[in-house]
């Protein structure tokens, strides 16, 4: 059920290089799952005018609070960027389909790139929490915008990547996903769409879930901003609404 | 009847409010969101004769008080808006308007012939404003003989009555919409949006995939009321006004510069409960102003006659 809440900031920081943590309480926290997305409304005014899609990185349903991860792009990340414990927050969710944390068996892999890598958080967590192993593969850009690493290594095997080299394997996390068994029977990734790619080619015969980044308007699937062709019957599919989680091989180009 | 209801050809609207044409869908979305029964009307989503799949990505990009959108009249095609979307839709006691487009003046008299005669829907609204394919859409909607041709023979095919989508890329709004109302248009819905571009500011590159795009949002209502305001000088025609609708207080000033209804747009997206909550909050705006009914608010910045100082 997707609701509209002005839920209440319980706190935020800056955790790494235009990385900001965001902690809000509210009711619609019992509907969100792994995966899925908030689309944020940064400031009651016309400008900026629309939302913000930021997909969820932990869930605390008991607390009524969740927590979100994203970095600083633009106006609107900068005016949410301004946000203290105690103020309103403008949010339209949960939106979209998660990751189905019951496909994976015994052992799965994650991989996430950049700001691709806060959703996969939550999803380890409940995959752990059903008694699934998990090894996390997660690529930065540089070592300043690492971020969860600890977070991620408390529940299974994390390997970082950085383009720089300044921290982890230097390069994408295809450098390291090259260097470790695949003996995971699932995966889950969430990343720039050449990433996923990268990844999807890498496992053909494994069961893989993509989650996609794309431009966004409504976030409901009315405005057919975000449509991707699709390999499937379909014409195409809109990410906010048919995903933005995909099997593997759904999504073309 | 009701202090919100207004009666237009064709349309027994419950309340001046309805969702704008490509802001909405086919309302399914929305549907699952609130009851689609409390809308005055629903414009649904442009119906060509083919399936579209529309322009390549990215189609949007936010703008001062505004967005651009460039997404092309993607839609699944008469056929399946015939057999999918309009049926879907019947479950809810409300009039439908079908936006119709085309490339060709054939396109349009088909679509308009068939989609007129389904069931639930009360009036046709013809695009001749999309600012955003390569053939058809704004080509019809900038010179006052063509409009007027289109409107005619669209006329002499549908079952219900025509409203012309007007668009405000012209040097004079007036001249399309006397034309379209010579031609036999039963009413008028204004504005499409205004031709725009974003750029990115390190490479110059045009941020749309398709470089230009239409704005709307918060940043064109005075363009639009100011059409408006023309326009209802000039013909006695209804107008369904829209253009950066978000608040009572727009509605109420669209109302007054001389629409008989409105049309809710950009705000869908931002807020998906726009259009109920408008609903909802519009007698208590009515209470404010003394009005009785909306139709007390038509047209009533109309009474401050203009004393021509100007040189």
């Amino acid at each position: 059920m997707i609701r509209k809440e002005l839920m209440t900031v319980v706190r935020q920081r800056e955790i790494a290089y235009r990385i900001f943590e965001l902690t809000a309480r509210g009711s619609i926290v019992g509907d969100m799952e792994p995966g899925q997305f908030v689309h944020i409304r940064p400031a009651d005014s016309f400008e900026p005018l629309l939302r913000r899609p930021i997909s969820i990185a932990a869930i605390e349903p008991e607390k009524k609070e969740f927590t979100m991860l994203y970095r600083t792009e633009g106006r609107g990340t900068e005016v949410l960027a301004e946000k203290k414990s105690g103020d309103a927050l403008d949010v339209l969710g949960p939106l979209g389909n998660g990751f189905p944390v019951h496909e994976a068996k015994r052992k799965a892999l994650l991989v996430g790139g950049g700001i691709g890598v806060p959703p996969l958080y939550e999803l380890a967590r409940q995959l752990s929490t059903l008694g699934v192993e998990t090894v996390h593969v997660l690529g930065f850009d540089s070592a300043d915008s690492v971020f969860y690493e600890s977070e991620f290594s408390a529940i299974g095997k994390t390997y970082v990547a950085t383009v720089d080299g300044t921290r982890g394997t230097a390069g994408f996390v295809t450098h390291v996903l090259e260097g470790i068994p695949d003996d995971f029977d699932t995966y889950y990734s969430c990343g720039p769409a050449p990433m996923l790619k990268a990844v999807e080619q890498l496992y053909p015969g494994k069961t893989g879930y993509l989650s996609y980044e794309q431009r966004m308007g409504c976030g409901i699937g009315a405005c057919f901003a975000c449509v991707c062709k699709s390999n499937d019957a379909r014409d195409y599919v809109k990410v906010c609404s048919d995903g933005p989680v995909f099997p593997a091989g759904v999504v073309a180009g | 009847m009701s202090r919100l209801a207004v009666k237009l050809p064709g349309l027994d609207l419950k309340n001046p409010i309805m969702p704008a044409s490509g802001c909405f869908g086919f309302g399914r979305e929305f549907a699952n969101l609130y009851d689609l029964s409390q809308l005055g009307a629903i414009m649904i989503k442009a119906t060509t004769r083919e399936a579209r799949f529309g322009n390549p990505t990215p189609r949007v990009a936010e703008t001062a008080s505004g967005m651009l959108n460039a997404i092309g009249l993607q839609n699944p095609g008469l056929e399946k808006v015939l057999t999918e979307e309009l049926p879907f839709l019947e479950q809810f006691d409300v009039p439908i308007i079908a936006n119709v487009a085309g490339s060709q003046m054939e396109d349009y008299i088909e679509v308009a012939e068939v989609i007129s005669r389904a069931p639930n829907v009360r009036a046709v609204e013809l695009n001749i404003s999309c600012p955003n394919v390569k053939e058809g859409g704004i080509a019809f909607g900038t010179d006052p003989d063509t409009a007027k041709a289109l409107t005619e023979a669209v006329k002499a095919v549908s079952a219900v009555p025509v409203y012309v989508k007007l668009s405000p890329n012209v040097t004079d709004i007036v001249q399309i919409a006397e034309a379209v109302e010579a031609g036999g248009a039963d009413g008028l819905t204004m504005i499409n949006t205004l031709l725009g571009m974003r750029l990115d500011h390190k490479t110059g590159k045009p941020i749309l995939a398709n470089r230009t795009g239409g704005l709307s949002g918060p940043a064109v209502k005075p363009v639009a009321l100011r059409m408006v305001y023309e326009v209802r000088k000039r013909t006695v025609l209804p107008i369904i006004g829209m253009g950066g609708i978000s608040a009572p207080e727009d509605v109420i000033d669209f109302l007054s510069a001389g629409a008989d209804a409105v049309a809710v747009g950009t705000a869908n997206f931002i807020n998906p409960f726009i259009c109920p909550e408008l609903i909802q909050n519009l007698p208590g705006k009515l209470d404010e102003l003394g009005a009785e009914s909306v139709s007390d608010l038509t047209g009533r910045s109309h009474l401050y006659e203009l004393t021509d100082h100007r040189a």
